[in-house]
Formats: C-alpha cells, sequence, structure tokens
C-alpha cells in the first residue's frame, strides 16, 4: 500500500530526489527554499544510495558543481530562489551549450534586486525565455502542489536526460513552504559507472584505450560550428514543444471564458472558476504544467470556443504574453495579478474576470 | 674514455622558432633557420651537430614538444 | 659516427609524451603554457593515470588546453574550475581530478571558487599559470601585475593607489588547512623544468592519496603581452616577477 505523508514541498523535492536516483546535490542556502538542503543533510543519503550533498559557497559555484557532475553523467541538482538564481545564470547557460542535463529548482520570490522572501511568479520570463546570455531554453515545470514537487523532480531528471538539456522546476514560496499529502515516489537505484558509460558515452568518467577524449565544452570558436552547435540545440526545442507539452484543465468543455494560470495561481483560479460557476458564468480552466514547452496548441483551440481569456499570475504580466501569441489576436485576453508577494484571493480573481472580460 | 654523441630531431613543421632551445642549449648545437616552414616560422636546428651529447635541455624547455633526442657512447 | 647512426630508436633518450597528440598548440612562440602541457602529460604518463585523469580547462589562453592532452577534459566557465573539479572528485573519487587555471582566472575572477575548494580541501590539484597578466584578451592588467608594469589597461604602469597591489594568491592558499602542498615554480630552464614536473607529480600523488588539495603556481611568461623576445621574456620573468613571486615549497605537509 502507497504511504501518504503530510510535507513541504521543499521537503518533498528533498525525499524525491533520493528516491528518483540523484548523484549529487550542490546549492546554497536561500529563503523560502533553505528546508531543501537542510532535509537532505538530515536525512544523510550518503549513507544509504551514496548521494552526494554538498553546501557550496555560493549559488555561482553551485551550478558550476552541478555542471561538473552532469560532465559525469550523473544526475545532478541545485535549488536555489530567485536572487540564487539570477546568480546561476551564467552557468546555466553553458550547461545549455554544453548540452548537459540537470535539474534546478527555483522556488521564487518577489523582486527584483532582493526584493521579498514572499512567493512570487516573477521569474516566469527568465525561466521560459532563457535567463543567460545566449539562444537556449530550460524545460521548465511548474508543479501547483506538493505532489507535484516530488513527481516534478523525477520527470525533470528524465526529461533533461532524454534532451541533454537544464531543466527546472519554476515552484514558488507558497508550494516550496505549505504541507500537503504526499505519496514520494518509488525507489531507483542511482546508476552505476558502467552503466552511465553505457548510456552516456559522453560522460567524462576518464578515457580508457577505447575511445577518443570526451571533451564537454560549450565552446566554438567558428561560427559555423556555433551555427552548428545552435541548429543542434534549437531542433530539440523543437522535438520538446511537438513531444512533452503538459497541461491540465478544468471545466473547459463548456466554457465561453478561460483562466490561464500555472503554480499558486493556478490554484486560486481554480476556485474562483467555482464561485464564477456558482454565479452562472461559464468559465474554464487551463493550468500550463509545462511552461517550456508552453500549451501552445490547446490555448489556441480554446481561443475558437470562448469569448475571452484571463492570465492569473503573481507578478505583472509575464505569461500573458505566451498566451497572447498563442491566441493571435482572435479573442481578448487580458491580465490580472498581483506582485511583491501578495497571493490574490479567489474572490480577487472573480471580480477581474467579471470587470475584465465578462462585461 | 667513452665519450658522448647526441643528435637531434625538430619537428620543423611544429617549431614556432622562438628560439628559446638555441638558447638552453649548452653546446651551441642550434640555431635557427634562414628558411621558413609553412607557417612561416623560422624553425630550429642543428647547426653545429658535431657539439651534441644528447643532454636533452633542448627538449625540456620547448613548449612545442617538438624535439627528439638521441644519445650514445662511442 | 654519422647523425643517422645516432638517431635510431635504441639511442632514444627524449621524445613527446604519448598523452600530448599532435595537434599543433595556437600558444605563442616561447609561451610558457607549452612545456607545462607537456610536463603535465609526462607525469600522467609516468604514473599511468591517462585512463583515470579527468582535466578542467579554464578560460584564458589555456582554454584550448583540451585539444593537447588526450584526457578527458570538462572546459569551465571563468573562474569555476575548483567548483567543476570539486564535483567530479566528490562522484568519481578515486580518479586524478585537476585543474588548469590562469591568473585571471584563479586569481581575479574564481577567487571565491579557488579558495573555498582549497579550503575544503577537494582531493584536487590546481595548476596556476601566473604569468602577471591577460594573455588571451591581448594584454590587459591581472591581478597578478606587478607594481609599475605596462599593460594595456595599465598603460603607465599599475599603480598601487589606482589598482590595488599585486595579488599573491598562492601565498593566500598556504594557509589554508586544506591545502596540503602549495609550492610555486618556474620553467625558464631545465633544471627548474625539472622541478615543476616533480611538482606536478607530488600534487598528482597528493590527490590520488586523498591527502588535500595541491597547488602548484608555476611563475610564467607572456612574451607577446609583455612585448619582448622568448628568451628576454624570461630574463625579465627571473629579474622583476622572482622578487615578488619567490620560488620554491611554501607548504609540504
Amino acid at each position: 500500500m502507497e504511504e501518504v505523508r503530510l510535507m513541504k514541498g521543499n521537503e518533498a523535492i528533498a525525499h524525491a530526489a533520493i528516491r528518483c536516483g540523484c548523484d549529487g546535490y550542490f546549492g546554497y542556502p536561500i529563503t523560502p527554499q533553505s528546508e531543501i538542503m537542510e532535509t537532505l543533510m538530515e536525512l544523510e543519503p550518503w549513507n544509504s544510495t551514496g548521494m552526494v550533498v554538498l553546501q557550496a559557497e555560493s549559488e555561482t559555484s553551485s551550478i558550476n558543481m552541478v555542471y561538473g557532475a552532469a560532465g559525469c553523467g550523473k544526475r545532478a541538482m541545485t535549488s536555489s530562489s530567485s536572487p540564487g538564481v539570477s546568480l546561476m545564470q551564467e552557468g546555466i547557460s553553458y550547461i545549455a551549450g554544453a548540452e548537459l542535463p540537470c535539474v534546478i529548482v527555483n522556488v521564487m520570490r518577489g523582486g527584483p534586486g532582493l526584493g521579498t522572501i514572499q512567493p512570487s511568479q516573477a521569474d516566469y520570463f527568465q525561466a521560459v525565455k532563457g535567463g543567460g546570455h545566449g539562444d537556449y531554453h530550460m524545460i521548465v515545470l511548474a508543479p501547483n502542489s506538493v505532489q507535484e514537487m516530488a513527481d516534478h523532480l523525477c520527470l525533470a531528471f528524465d526529461l533533461a536526460f532524454k534532451y541533454l538539456t537544464p531543466a527546472m522546476i519554476l515552484a514558488d514560496g507558497v508550494i516550496g513552504q505549505m504541507m500537503e499529502k504526499v505519496v514520494l515516489p518509488p525507489f531507483r537505484p542511482r546508476l552505476t559507472e558502467k552503466e552511465i558509460s553505457e548510456k552516456y558515452p559522453w560522460a567524462t568518467l576518464g578515457k580508457p584505450q577505447t575511445r577518443n577524449p570526451n571533451i564537454i565544452n560549450s565552446l566554438r570558436l567558428e561560427s559555423d560550428e556555433m551555427e552548428e552547435l545552435n541548429l543542434l540545440l534549437q531542433k530539440r526545442y523543437a522535438q520538446i514543444e511537438q513531444n512533452e507539452v503538459l497541461y491540465e484543465t478544468f471545466l473547459c468543455e463548456d466554457a465561453e471564458y478561460l483562466i490561464v494560470a500555472f503554480g499558486t495561481s493556478s490554484r486560486v483560479s481554480k476556485k474562483a472558476v467555482e464561485l464564477a460557476r456558482a454565479e452562472g458564468i461559464k468559465v474554464g480552466l487551463l493550468r500550463p504544467i509545462t511552461l517550456f514547452p508552453f500549451p501552445k496548441i490547446p490555448i489556441s483551440q480554446l481561443a475558437n470556443q470562448v469569448k475571452g481569456m484571463l492570465t492569473v499570475e503573481m507578478n505583472a504580466g509575464q505569461m500573458i504574453e505566451d498566451v497572447r501569441l498563442a491566441v493571435n489576436g482572435r479573442v481578448s485576453v487580458e491580465f490580472f495579478g498581483r506582485m511583491g508577494g501578495i497571493v490574490p484571493s479567489p474572490d480577487d480573481v472573480l471580480d477581474a474576470l467579471k470587470t475584465k472580460i465578462v462585461n | 674514455m667513452a665519450k658522448i654523441k647526441g643528435a637531434v630531431v625538430i619537428d620543423e613543421e611544429h617549431c614556432k622558432g622562438c628560439n628559446l632551445c638555441v638558447v638552453a642549449c649548452p653546446s651551441n648545437v642550434l640555431a635557427l633557420n634562414k628558411e621558413a616552414n609553412s607557417k612561416g616560422y623560422n624553425y630550429s636546428y642543428m647547426d653545429n651537430p658535431d657539439e651534441c651529447v644528447g643532454c636533452a635541455a633542448c627538449a625540456y624547455v620547448c613548449p612545442d614538444a617538438c624535439i627528439t633526442v638521441y644519445k650514445v657512447r662511442v | 659516427m654519422t647523425l643517422n647512426e645516432i638517431i635510431n630508436p635504441a639511442n632514444l633518450v627524449y621524445s613527446k609524451t604519448k598523452v600530448m597528440n599532435d595537434t599543433p598548440m595556437h600558444y605563442c612562440p616561447g609561451c610558457s603554457h607549452g612545456v607545462v602541457h607537456k610536463l603535465i602529460a609526462e607525469v600522467i604518463e609516468e604514473m599511468n593515470v591517462q585512463e583515470k585523469t579527468i582535466g578542467i580547462a579554464p578560460v584564458g589562453c589555456a582554454v584550448f588546453a583540451y585539444k593537447y592532452l588526450d584526457i578527458d577534459w570538462q572546459q569551465a566557465a571563468h573562474g569555476r574550475a575548483p567548483a567543476l573539479a570539486t564535483a567530479v572528485i566528490r562522484l568519481l573519487p578515486d580518479r586524478l581530478v585537476f585543474t588548469y587555471q590562469g591568473d585571471g582566472d584563479l586569481a581575479a575572477i574564481g577567487t571565491a571558487e579557488t579558495i573555498h575548494a582549497a579550503n575544503r580541501g577537494e582531493n584536487i590539484a590546481i595548476i596556476f599559470i601566473n604569468n602577471g597578466i591577460y594573455g588571451m584578451t591581448g594584454g590587459q592588467m591581472a591581478p597578478t601585475t606587478l607594481e609599475g608594469m605596462k599593460t594595456s589597461t595599465s598603460p603607465n604602469g599599475r599603480k598601487i593607489e589606482l589598482n590595488g597591489n599585486p595579488l599573491n594568491m598562492t601565498d593566500l592558499l598556504a594557509r589554508l588547512p586544506g591545502t596540503c602542498y602549495v609550492t610555486r615554480q618556474s620553467v625558464h630552464n631545465v633544471a627548474n623544468v625539472r622541478k615543476t614536473k616533480k611538482a606536478i607529480r607530488l600534487a598528482f600523488e597528493n590527490a590520488l592519496a586523498h591527502k588535500g588539495t595541491s597547488v602548484v603556481e608555476v611563475v610564467s611568461t607572456c612574451n607577446s603581452g609583455w612585448k619582448m623576445t622568448p628568451a628576454d621574456a624570461n630574463t625579465w620573468m627571473v629579474d622583476n616577477m622572482f622578487p615578488e613571486y619567490p620560488l620554491g615549497d611554501i607548504k609540504n605537509l
């Protein structure tokens, strides 16, 4: 029988990391996600699975440790919150350029700058549009429950290794800090070095006589080689967009209006949909689970059905740009959001729906 | 008393004519050639081969690892 | 005896190590990097550890180090090599892991990564090329640039009141409990080439024996950046660099 446990989203990430065969966690404390490393240090996985857990001197160092571990074909991860993830952008760009798989957890807080420790979704652009320099994307997963924090960690590793790209779990302070029931994923053993060298022949494990040196690298001094790498990356991103879109709909079948929201905003919006339905307003909810790849097609299809859309975000309006691109002007797409760490209430969303869309 | 005879072979194409081997040679064996290799470098050569004792000083200091050294007792 | 009789495999006393491949190195004529690359390759061959060595290349002139030594390499972002090396040695503790870093990489942008890796006592070897200038970007001032030394960003000579003092990273690293062996060497003549090779060998042996972090600084020339011939650069280094960065073991536990 499945064991149901009660824990914080951050704790679920830590438990899931050990269970899904993660080889190394490298991080630096920052609110509101410090429980991830604290839980790992408490659980001491180096005594059970052999997973390495190391507190680095900075987020810059953490992400570069992840680079080093990923270069050896290991399942490596880090976690941070917004200011720390800003500091990681250099490393993430290098990881993308070197075609390395890894997982980065961002439990977002309000910004810009040192901002606030309260929850926010203001790093959407940074996460889905690249963040660091150069033409790259990460796979971005947006959990909205403690259960998904656990499930998405394993999924993120699988996708990262499938496409040799960094994958991000874009949560926020609410999801990280709230306690819910969770069924933890089953244990998967860590890969042996033999398995790694067979599955990931590019890994730098030391060069046997039987092969040429492996070189983990994002440098291409010749322009044609640089373009070649970029074309390869773009091809992979197209495959990701083709194959890996995840989303969830709620009461969309007969919907005349649509709310699009992810993460914590989607939980608030779901309640707002129920309140609206009780008043006879036919509104549905589409929750993107992957933010990259973005669920363009289902949103585009719903644009043929509904009279208007509202995006609900804990930022100044970021995802709305992708919704508008998908809708391409066919219906009105409006925005409602709060900033600075304020989580809107279902009533706020309902009011916005009535004033901005339904009328 | 046995005499030591040495000789070096210089990879002329890899040599960049930096002159460090010429300076390092205790027996004044080496010099830079008036001819240049395909990259335009005046590569090193044995100007005075009879004096070479195969000490390998030139090879130790060569930044481009282009000197091979032989030595024999006669 | 003719030359052809001497040049015979039976009489071979020195040839390029097999760990170095035949790719022509991109370094300027006379650059110290080539000698240090060669010594690392020779030590790897002599210790028979080619199959278990992972090198971490820096950003700077040595960014292409991975082209010349036939071992597995990771190329790091500028200054981050010790962070990569930390993860590699933690996850592959029986491997030989070394970083190869210049003075910009190790003493400027990667100061934090270097000090913290050494302070944790990561079981790695750090090879530090200190030529007091930024070679790759065209001769700008480095943290290790000497007082009064002219570079493209200190065209009238480094002034302490404007640019601060030359940073002696190796002395700093020797003070950390995590380091087991810290030495400063050079490759400007045969005797010092031999000493540097011994130092690299000891650093690699320490890493494999999990004794902590070893640091081998090689005070080097950048004759292009210094605008001298390679031989003059060696003389200038002896006269000017060595007083600020004296050769010898600073720590050997």
